[in-house]
């Protein structure tokens, strides 16, 4: 355990290694979910595009979980808590157990996703949990790209017109009640806000989210996204699509416990 | 020579395996070297936090300080920001000669013309773009700026 992590109280560092489960989750669906578009996205461009926005997700996702690792200090490792965990135990947030879909769908998650997850490692980005603080400061500089390459394709879409709009449309509706479920609290939210660790509750976050996509959604007359149905439950009952993407993932790891690739 | 710039010197002999082309000094990948008797300890920072180059460069690091006759422990960490910044000018021109624009260089470096189209964002590595230059018809990569 890290000293930082060792100094704080455990209802704060359950707070803490939830936070961190959330985000390191996140990142490891989105970015396997995204790479089943290697070799046959709709254009060769958008398939290095994607694939290296995959890599980038999945780049994060472990290092997320080393400094998760340090906080739980339970005798897992980063591997050992990313793939050794039946459906039920992952914490992603539901936008993304929406399964790949049309182009449509995997554009419109992943916009929803990049400009939540902006939001939230703004949040963190003067954390007082330094081996927290000094990851996000370097993956925003990744992320920046991401959320610069989303926007750019939502407003190609959305301008287009005929079946690009209607596509996109559909894709909206379909990921709307769940779509602001990145930034649904988490249990004991607060703790984490008094300690300095994050530096706005769930409701605050989502705001600041509202804000930073809402002059987009207006200028492309793009429904804005509901709040979350189903908040309570934002990052559990997960669906039969992540059940299948779960079995993808864990196919190497489960033939070749403690295998090494 | 203390031990700690032979140290260094031997780091600039160590490539960058994906662009052999420029050594890890050169491309601002070292952070820190710390030499005691006991061991050689040498800090070192990801270009991009997932790069699947890092374990080939703490091998590559090991195996150079070798001769060193201590053991040597690489760590990678983020206190500090790899960012394009710290490629020094030399990483820059050697990024050049072997065909990528260096990071905020906006002309070919095949024919130094300024008539270049990004073709993608993203590239072959995370740490690239792709580009096109107009003028001598030649696609080439450039380093993103992070």
């Amino acid at each position: 355990m890290t000293s930082a992590a060792a100094d704080l109280v455990p209802a704060t560092r359950n707070a803490l290694s939830l936070l961190l489960l959330a985000m390191a989750d996140d990142e490891f669906v989105i970015g396997f979910s995204d790479s089943e578009w290697t070799g046959i996205a709709p254009m060769l461009e958008e398939d290095v595009a994607m694939s290296s926005l995959a890599q980038d997700e999945l780049g994060h996702a472990p290092a997320l979980y080393r400094v998760l690792a340090e906080v739980v200090d339970d005798g897992r490792d980063a591997d050992a808590i990313a793939y050794d965990r039946p459906v039920e135990g992952y914490y992603h947030a539901r936008l993304l157990d929406h399964g790949r879909g049309d182009w449509a769908d995997s554009i419109a998650r992943r916009y929803l996703y990049d400009t939540a997850d902006a939001v939230r490692l703004e949040a963190l980005s003067t954390s007082s949990f330094g081996p927290l603080r000094e990851l996000v400061g370097k993956i925003r500089r990744e992320e920046r790209y991401h959320e610069m390459h989303m926007t750019a394709w939502i407003d190609r879409l959305a301008s287009t017109g005929g079946e690009p709009r209607e596509r996109l449309l559909a894709a909206l509706e379909r990921l709307a009640s769940d779509a602001a479920t990145v930034l649904s609290p988490l249990p004991n939210e607060l703790s984490l806000v008094m300690a300095g660790i994050i530096d706005a509750t769930g409701e605050e976050l989502d705001a600041r989210w509202r804000a930073r996509i809402g002059p987009t959604f207006e200028r492309l007359a793009l429904p804005m996204p509901p709040p979350a149905a189903d908040p309570v439950n934002a990052r559990t009952n997960h669906s039969e699509a992540f059940r299948w993407l779960h079995g993808e993932f864990t196919a190497v790891r489960s033939t070749q416990p403690g295998a090494t690739w | 020579v203390s031990t700690v710039a032979a140290v260094r010197s031997a780091l600039a002999e160590v490539a960058d395996p994906e662009i052999p082309a420029i050594s890890i000094v050169d491309l601002g990948v070292v952070e820190g070297v710390t030499v005691t008797d006991d061991e050689i300890r040498v800090e070192l920072l990801p270009t991009f936090v997932g790069c699947p180059a890092l374990d080939a460069i703490a091998a590559a690091v090991e195996d150079r300080l070798a001769a060193f006759g201590r053991p040597v422990e690489v760590r990678f960490g983020f206190a500090v920001p790899w960012t394009t910044d710290r490629i020094t000018e030399r990483g820059r021109r050697q990024l050049t000669k072997s065909g990528f624009a260096p990071p905020g260089d906006e002309t070919c470096p095949y024919c130094g013309s300024a008539n270049v189209l990004t073709d993608n964002l993203f590239g072959p590595t995370q740490c690239r773009s792709t580009r096109y230059c107009r003028s001598c018809r030649q696609p080439f990569e450039a380093f993103k700026v992070i």
